[in-house]
């Protein structure tokens, strides 16, 4: 089980998290017009790194704040973990 | 019968408690501290089970966790319980047990007749031989499986005992309390380390209790004893007995099954029977030991044959004599102590040593006792069926390849030891590149991948004084990296025997022309021919000829087979053992039952039951509950002899006459406030919500960003910058992650607070042609006409002295209202609303009468939102704004969901207006068509009408709006029907929605 530290909790097992997927997709503002294969990117096309990656987690069992966690998806070592707001 | 295998005055068991148990029926005595097997020994009981594939006699092999063999069906105040190894199972008193995997009885097998046509089971014999005839499975060969294969019966009975988890946090976990573990575990504690120390047997000390050694001038023993009494004084240590560390998961997680009560006759009061424990460990020392490997020989399965170091175990813990001719068959020094341990005991053993004249202290001191020693000899076979009655042996040339003349010699048992292997399934599972040891012949652990560290034989160290004084050195290391203290406590001098190398030698050769069976795997019957066959066959890769032969695939995952069965692999293929490589070490590293697992869990535990505050009001009104989410809801209220049927009818038909009330707390609700509220609405919603005035309510349908529906439901405009969102029952939790996500990451420029208010507020719909009446009656004060308080229109009462909020909103399709107020009011509210709404012939209502309401009057829910249908599909596309972007709608344009045919709810009427279609059935053109018969949609949802009093339901069907008046059929193959049915429009009742306004 992992071990991730909440920005605003500190470390907190896995089992109070919920995964959000890949954290570096960004929606297209809105209002704007975006090509078929933009919103296709957007919605369904994600990548399967090796290594390391930033993922969302939804500490719903805890501050229930969404934060950015990067991961390597081998080993499952946590290198950073940062609030919504922050970028890694 | 007496036991005549014990001796008066060796081993650590209580004499003064005389224990009496059965084994397969008969009853014996042993004595407290005894484990099954040792009290069975003690009685001269050998034979315990038949073996897996051709059910050849089994005994007892090892004196612990490694056993492979000894595997009985317990029976404990009135429980049984499958695959209990009888090395590990303590001796208690009224223990029953019984032998497993024969029928009728270990003495007579039937299934034994599998040993002479053993050409039938070679290996892979579950590929080869039950392939054909085909027919032949289920009559045949399944049946005949069934019956001769596994190890014990499960219960059918519901567990009654209790299970626990426990989370535990510390700097140092410890697994393991030998001579490494006790030393780590005492340097760390000192340093003021916060230590859990595990062992899983029920004695502390690992090998200390078997050696001959001196620590700090006192005996191994003794010197255990000390530290563990030390140890648990100490308000930092926690020490566990019965523990097993099996699992080594991320992020230094580690799993441990205590075996609380399973010693005992019966689990004491508010004490469960195992605890599972989850440990979060900074650092963790893996002094897991090592395990004795044997040699292969000729019929090396027979009862009788038993690795040295589990007689050893037998006669200095337990006082018995796993024989009373013992043969020692050796490689290695070690096993001279268990020689030694007969010969003290007033027993001759003799020693057969593959090495030629090897020289060391010990071997010295076996001389010097008279001990018979014969070098260069091996066994080549047992002599035996049911028990060890002599061995064949021979001379062996130094390059191991020639037998002498074939010897025939007399024993009762033979005490086998092909060197040790390190145990180290925790370092590898926790990501560890284990390593190959040539001076040991075995794996080791490599580069440390988590915060991990191993000592003492577990890392090849097979030196006391060394693994102490690492271990010591490591105890201190780690802990002061934790802590930071430096409290270095002195290592206490060692003294032991030193021993010479031992022999790389494991697998005697085949004398000419006989064909002894020599075993590798001894649960699962995988002998040395058998993985010869599988290489021949093609079998390259370590794995593969695992799961080909079943060779280290018992339940005791080949500890004492699978280094042996690498050797053989990789002489045959020519190759080292290292480049032949091991499987997969994977969690858990001994069995742990399926209860421990499941903890506390189960049954009503096994998730949170949620209640409205009405609860008891519908308890006491005869409800019968539904499982919402993890909510209970009123179904229906059963008067008479009614059923569901019956029930909901008159539910409903009251709803649509005079007026009902349904308990409508679960509904999900959501508090939003900030300047940004609306801004924030209008892009979650499809529709428009800049507009909405202060005192209204508006429905909306949020989608996800593929454009499918997520969830429904109305939204109320409280005050100019807050606002009371409801989601559907089962949505609830997921549209409050969905709206924190936007909020949070989307858009954090919004200025929107949102918060999940649902247990907050006690919901109650009143809906019905009387409702206003009763309403009024409720809020005597309140303008509450149509003028007052208009459809989707919001307002705040009195009800008795409690605030309420007033929200005239319909999901019946009649004329009603929800009322809110304080969820500790519900009940009084609740009780109010009877009360008063007697006079106009109120009736409460269930599920399954609101679902009829809803489903005539075609309004959707979560059975047409099921998370693959777009707003179109269900009729919502007047909702879908033109004129302002929101989450999902550029999904919208995709091509299949703008296409012409696109599926759409409809309405389905049988033709013969009785029979009910049941929900899942599917639409299609021709009932008589062959199959797969072409599908044209599925009814989601079933009711009967009360309406018009005949069946109706809701479908989704292809092409859906040039479908209406369309005659097709419902075919339930589930169900065996296939009826005539008639497409109409979906809104069954009220199409125009009247009644809602009036
Ligand atoms: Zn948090």
């Amino acid at each position: 089980m992992l071990y991730i530290e909440c920005p605003y909790c500190g470390l907190r097992s896995q089992n109070e998290f919920a995964y959000g997927g890949d954290g570096t997709v960004k929606r297209p503002t809105l209002n704007k017009e975006v090509s078929d294969k933009e919103w296709d990117n957007f919605v369904y096309n994600r990548k399967s790194p090796r290594g390391k990656h930033v993922e969302l987690w939804h500490h719903i069992s805890g501050c229930r704040q969404w934060i950015k966690v990067q991961r390597d998806t081998v080993t499952h070592e946590i290198f950073k973990t940062v609030s919504a707001d922050k970028e890694i | 019968m007496s036991q005549t295998y014990r001796l008066n005055n060796s081993g650590q068991i209580n004499r003064d408690k005389k224990i009496s148990f059965k084994f397969n029926g008969k009853k014996y005595f042993g004595y407290e501290g005894d484990t099954l097997a040792s009290a069975l020994l003690a009685n001269g009981i050998h034979l315990v089970g038949r073996s897996f594939k051709y059910h050849r006699p089994r005994g007892f092999f090892g004196a612990g966790v490694d056993e492979p063999y000894a595997i009985v069906q317990m029976v404990r105040n009135n429980e049984t319980e499958p695959n209990v190894r009888a090395t590990e199972q303590e001796l208690f008193e009224g223990l029953e047990a019984k032998s497993v995997n024969c029928w009728p009885s270990v003495n007579f097998d039937i299934g034994a007749i599998n040993n002479f046509f053993n050409k039938f089971l070679p290996a892979g014999f579950y590929y080869k031989t039950f392939m054909w005839p085909k027919s032949f499975w289920y009559r045949i060969y399944e049946p005949f499986i069934r019956k001769a294969a596994g190890f014990g019966v499960a219960s059918t009975k519901y567990d009654s005992e209790r299970y626990e988890h426990k989370y535990e946090y510390c700097d140092l976990l410890i697994a393991g309390s030998g001579p490494a573990g006790l030393s780590g575990a005492y340097a760390a504690a000192k340093n003021g380390a916060r230590v859990i120390l595990a062992e899983e047997k029920p004695r502390f000390g690992g090998s200390l209790l078997t050696s001959e050694v001196n620590i700090g001038n006192q005996s191994g023993k003794d010197w255990a004893e000390k530290i563990i009494a030390e140890l648990k004084e100490m308000p930092n240590v926690t020490v566990k007995n019965r523990s097993q560390v099996f699992g080594y998961y991320d992020h230094n997680m580690l799993v441990m099954s205590e075996k609380v009560s399973d010693h005992l006759p019966k689990t004491k009061k508010f004490s469960p029977k195992q605890r599972l424990w989850y440990i979060r460990a900074k650092e963790v020392l893996i002094s897991s030991g090592s395990i004795e490997r044997p040699i292969v020989f000729g019929n090396n399965d027979t009862p009788g044959v038993v690795l040295a170091s589990a007689a050893k175990e037998y006669l200095k813990v337990y006082g018995v004599l796993v024989g009373k001719k013992p043969l020692v068959f050796t490689n290695n020094d070690s096993a001279y102590e268990t020689a030694i341990e007969f010969k003290k005991n007033g027993i001759d053993p003799i020693i057969l040593d593959s090495r030629n004249a090897p020289k060391s202290e010990i071997i010295e001191e076996a001389k010097n006792l008279g001990i018979e020693i014969k070098f260069s000899y091996v066994v080549v076979a047992a002599n035996g069926y049911k028990k060890v009655k002599s061995a064949q042996i021979a001379h062996i040339s130094s390059d191991k390849r020639n037998l002498g003349k074939i010897e025939k010699i007399n024993c009762d048992c033979i005490c086998v030891s092909g060197f040790w292997t390190p145990t180290i399934h925790l370092s590898s599972q926790s990501g560890n590149k284990t390593k190959f040891d040539e001076k040991i012949d075995a794996f080791v652990p490599g580069k440390s991948k988590q915060n991990e560290t191993t000592v003492g034989s577990a890392s090849g160290i097979f030196n006391l004084e060394e693994t102490i004084s690492t271990s010591f050195e490591k105890g201190y290391q780690l802990s002061k990296k934790i802590t930071n203290n430096d409290n270095k406590v002195s290592v206490p001098q060692v003294s032991e025997k030193k021993f010479t190398n031992h022999d790389k030698f494991w697998c005697v050769p085949l004398p000419d022309k006989k064909n002894f069976k020599r075993f590798l795997d001894f649960q699962n019957d995988v002998t040395v021919s058998d993985i010869e066959l599988a290489l021949r066959e093609g079998y390259r890769s370590i794995e593969h000829v695992k799961r080909y032969t079943t060779l280290g695939m018992a339940t005791d995952q080949g500890k004492t087979s699978n280094l042996n069965g690498l050797q053989l692999v990789s002489d045959v293929e020519n190759k080292v053992v290292p480049s032949v490589g091991h499987t997969t070490f994977r969690p858990p590293y001994t069995p742990v039952s399926i209860g421990a697992i499941v903890g506390r869990e189960i049954g009503k535990h096994s998730k949170p039951t949620r209640k409205s505050p009405m609860h008891s009001w519908h308890e006491k009104n005869n409800a019968v509950f539904v499982d919402a989410g993890m909510w209970l809801r009123p179904r229906y209220y059963k008067k008479g002899n009614e059923g569901l049927f019956e029930a909901s009818k008159r539910e409903a038909e009251n709803v649509r006459k005079n007026v009902g009330v349904c308990d409508v707390t679960t509904l999900g609700k959501i508090d939003i406030k900030g300047p940004d509220a609306a801004e924030f609405l209008n892009r979650v919603y499809t529709n428009a919500w800049l507009k909405l005035p202060v005192g209204k309510a508006r429905y909306g349908v949020m989608l996800r960003e593929d454009g499918i529906v997520m969830d429904d439901g109305t939204t109320t405009r409280i005050s100019e910058n807050h606002y009371h969102m409801t989601t559907t029952t089962a949505q609830a939790a997921n549209v409050l992650s969905h709206l924190e996500y936007y909020l949070q990451l989307v858009w954090p420029d919004l200025n929107v607070n949102v918060v999940s208010t649902t247990e907050q507020w006690a919901g109650a719909a009143i809906a019905g042609p009387k409702s206003r009446s009763l309403l009024q009656k409720l809020f005597p004060n309140k303008d509450l006409s149509n003028e007052g308080l208009p459809f989707m229109g919001y307002t705040e009462g009195d009800l008795f002295g409690v605030p309420a909020r007033i929200f005239r909103i319909s999901f019946s399709g009649e004329l009603a209202y929800e009322l809110n107020v304080q969820s500790d009011f519900g009940n009084f509210m609740w009780e109010k609303i009877i009360e008063v709404g007697n006079e106009f012939e109120i009736q409460p209502y269930g599920t399954e009468a609101l679902s009829t309401l809803r489903i005539e009057m075609g309004h959707v829910a979560g059975s047409e939102l099921d998370g693959r249908t777009i707003p179109y599909d269900n009729g919502l596309d007047g909702l879908i704004s033109k004129k302002k972007d929101f989450i999902g709608k550029r999904s919208l344009n995709r091509e299949a969901f703008i296409a012409q045919s696109r599926q759409k709810v409809v309405g389905v009427v049988p033709l013969d207006k009785k029979t009910s279609i049941p929900e899942g059935s599917h639409l299609v053109k021709d009932a008589s068509a062959k199959l797969p018969n072409p599908k044209l949609g599925h009814i989601s949802a079933s009711c009967w009408s009360v309406e018009y009093n005949n069946p109706f339901s809701l479908a989704i069907v292809k092409d859906g709006k040039n479908m209406i008046g369309k005659k097709l059929y419902a075919l339930s193959p589930l169900k065996n029907k296939s009826i005539p049915v008639e497409i109409v429009s979906s809104h069954y009742v009220d199409p125009k929605g009247e009644r809602v306004r009036s």
